[in-house]
């Protein structure tokens, strides 16, 4: 075991709101295009009056794409497509003699087919569709995607709400550490549920405009799906890779609010140390940092503390920073796992997203987030944040490399 | 570096909570279905808020406050737990009023307490614990992928004293679904004579199992969790023998070194071969136990092996009730645990005196 090697960052995979893969992404972010819209997939009383940002796909069209059986759990389809995405890119030489695992993240497993189930069997318990419960745990979601990418050495299902995808990817980053595994293909997905958009929206956290992410005038977040992933390898496998790594996992942390089961501490206690913690393994500076991609999901209380733990950190040179679920919604257990992918996509090709919609400055933060989309920028050290509820705040940092 | 068990606390169907015997008197079930016996909560939580608590939410936060005033710690250097179903009462709760209520007028409470993590985070909050805080939730390693978690945590000299525990709550929907799913026997029996009744299906149950970690050496240690390894769908029962072989040549031990294997036996015809098959080879030599008749089948009940192993190596005793095969007389100085959920996930741990 090593815990002082590096892990490198070798392949990508993304679905969302904006895109079906990487290339899609980039294109939306650099003509500024958001994902939001009217809710089209789910038969809901909220259409036409809550915004989320959906996969633009039929379960049946998703689970084609994937190569699933059409009655397929959206989470399980979404996953399937952005995973074998990120190894395609990865494209490992030999990678049937080494340890390959899978580390996925979810919060509501095959929800989606629960609540199909769920209608018939509340009216009389010997009804409702077998098939739609069975693959109801989080864990199901990873197993049914490691059988197809035909992955055995390892695999295993975090859910630590809305930080589950950047707890994924560090424990993952530990397995290669701890010599448990050579390659792990480690992120998270969930899919737009009934059970989600109704939860969110008794908490009245949903904004039933599209989101405004660090703006004073922020009034809540618009839940959005899809599934982001990395291929990790260790040291010695990225030196067997035929391009170049895109970069490594410098620095992770994760920290607990422990102040309340679903608000923030005002002073972001959580969001601070798992921001100091990450810069702290990196052993960078602040001031090394030049780029975060925020959790910022709109809501007034994960804002203000997020951006009161930023001031407290960073203070005084703020380097430019954004939320990019002012593009795909809060994805939820997926969004670390998305927003890691858009933290290497920044190193790779020196790019700032804008913060969509934003306005007037928050009280708490001296600072406008990105406003413009720019390519071609200086950018090595990327800050990932995301914050859940029951306090389970992680901050990510991927490092540019020279390998 | 050596792992230790400091201290441990388990609820369970069975009498293992607090100050009691181990395992001295062995409770009776008739019918699929075992259920956690609760203590009273009130010692462990503030009153107000237990009437909010669900089931899992309640065993798990007693159980994990138990263990720390086991192993004389008040504040763990991290929080790890392994929930396969997580927090089911609350999530049906909330599916429910979505569509008896037609997505109206919903009250949060279920939906705030229903994700996987609130027992993490609820002990988390409890104790005001800034450190890592972990859940993993992955059908049957789930228990199994949070140890890994903790002893990775310890090899890296990350955090000392780490509460790590498996939990599963078992509800009259999910006890509903799972038996028309063909989990569980189609008749009622006792748990006493589960592995006679030599038919499908096998016995439900619950519980919470937590355990301190620590890589420091110290008399009132438990025991010291040496190994542990998890297996994803075995190609034979071959294979099977090869790795738990290579699992304990890894550790420089031969299956004639242990000198007690704990297995899942279940009861279920359809899963138990295996462990027949592995009792008459790879196994055959060594004294043999098992526990599901006494906490039920459910996929962290692996934590309940775990703290059964620890608790014979710690007392030096066999309770009668775990007794399969006894051979070889003596206390018990290595344990090894295998278990197998659905035949999917495969688990291994090694449990040593000190």
């Amino acid at each position: 075991m090593n815990i002082n090697s590096s892990v490198y960052v070798a392949g990508l995979g993304v679905i969302s709101a904006i895109g079906n893969n990487v290339a899609e992404h980039l294109i939306s972010f650099e003509r500024e295009e958001a994902g939001m819209g009217d809710i089209t997939m789910m038969d809901t009383i909220h259409r036409k009056k809550l915004p989320v940002a959906e996969v633009k796909l039929s379960n049946e069209e998703l689970a084609s794409v994937a190569g699933l059986p059409a009655d397929m759990s959206r989470t399980a389809s979404l996953s399937l497509i952005a995973a074998r995405e990120a190894l395609d890119d990865a494209a490992i030489p030999a990678i049937d003699t080494l340890r390959t695992g899978f580390v996925s993240a979810n919060t509501v497993g095959g929800m989606d087919r629960s609540e199909h189930f769920f209608v018939d069997f509340i009216k009389d318990d010997s009804k409702g569709k077998l098939r739609n419960v069975f693959d109801h745990e989080c864990g199901s979601m990873t197993e049914i995607v490691a059988d197809q990418l035909g992955i055995k050495d390892f695999l295993t299902t975090i859910s630590t709400a809305c930080s589950s995808s950047a707890n994924a990817i560090f424990y993952a980053a530990r397995l290669i550490k701890n010599n448990v595994l050579d390659v792990a293909i480690a992120g998270g997905t969930d899919a737009l549920t009934k059970f989600t958009l109704n939860g969110f929206n008794t908490l009245m956290i949903l904004d039933d405009e599209f989101c405004k992410p660090f703006d004073e005038h922020r009034e809540g977040l618009n839940l959005g799906e899809g599934a982001g992933y990395l291929v990790l390898v260790s040291e010695k496998v990225a030196k067997t890779l035929n391009k170049k790594p895109y970069c490594k996992l410098s620095g992770y942390n994760n920290s607990n609010d422990a102040y309340h089961q679903t608000a923030s501490s005002p002073d972001g206690t959580g969001s601070y140390l798992a921001m100091k913690g990450a810069l702290e393994r990196s052993g960078l500076a602040t001031s090394d940092i030049d780029y975060i991609n925020l959790h910022g999901t709109g809501t007034p209380n994960n804002d203000s503390a997020e951006g009161t733990a930023i001031k407290r950190l960073f203070e005084p040179d703020y380097p430019p920073m954004s939320s990019t679920k002012s593009f795909t919604g809060h994805t939820l257990g997926a969004s670390g796992g998305l927003e890691a992918v858009f933290s290497v996509l920044a190193i790779k090709h020196g790019l700032i997203y804008p913060n969509l919609r934003f306005e007037t400055r928050m009280n708490e933060l001296p600072v406008d987030p990105a406003k413009k989309f720019l390519k071609g920028q200086n950018i090595n050290h990327v800050m990932s944040n995301s914050f859940g509820f029951g306090g389970n705040c992680t901050s990510l940092i991927f490092s540019g490399t020279y390998i | 570096m050596s792992i230790y068990i400091r201290s441990s606390a388990c609820i369970s169907p069975q009498n293992t909570f607090g100050n009691v015997d181990f395992l001295a008197e062995v409770v009776e079930y008739n019918g699929t279905r075992l259920k956690a016996i609760e203590p009273d909560y009130k010692e462990f939580v503030d009153p107000k808020l237990i009437r909010r608590m669900s089931h899992i939410i309640k065993m798990g936060v007693a159980a994990a406050m138990q263990c720390l005033k086991n192993g004389e710690t008040e504040m763990p250097g991290a929080i790890i737990t392994g929930t396969a179903y997580g927090c089911l009462e609350d999530t049906v709760t909330f599916l429910t009023r979505i569509i008896e209520q037609d997505e109206e007028l919903l009250p949060p409470t279920a939906f705030i307490q229903s994700t996987h993590n609130t027992v993490a985070a609820q002990i988390a909050l409890m104790l005001k614990c800034h450190q890592y805080n972990n859940t993993f939730v992955h059908k049957g390693i789930s228990f199994e992928s949070a140890l890994l978690d903790a002893t990775m945590l310890l090899n890296e000299n990350e955090a000392d004293n780490i509460l790590v525990g498996g939990a599963d709550e078992m509800t009259d929907t999910s006890f509903t679904i799972l038996s028309r799913l063909g989990l569980y026997k189609r008749w009622p029996v006792s748990n006493l004579n589960l592995y006679a009744t030599k038919t499908r299906g096998t016995m439900g149950g619950e519980g919470a199992a937590f355990f301190l970690l620590t890589d420091k050496t110290s008399d009132s240690n438990v025991a010291e969790l040496t190994a542990i390894r998890t297996i994803y769908k075995p190609e034979s029962l071959e294979d099977i023998e090869r790795r738990v072989i290579d699992f304990l040549a890894e550790n420089d031990l031969t299956i004639d070194d242990i000198d007690l294997v704990i297995t899942g036996k279940s009861g279920d015809t359809a899963h138990d071969d295996i462990y027949e098959q592995l009792n008459q080879s790879l196994f055959k030599g060594n004294n043999l136990g098992n526990y599901k008749h006494l906490c039920g089948e459910y996929p962290t009940s692996s934590a309940f092996a775990l703290w059964l192993a620890s608790n014979i190596i710690k007392t030096g005793i066999v309770p009668d009730a775990v007794v399969e095969r006894h051979t070889k007389a003596g206390a018990p100085k290595r344990i090894l645990t295998y278990n197998h959920y659905q035949k999917i996930y495969h688990s291994l741990m090694l449990v040593s005196a000190i």
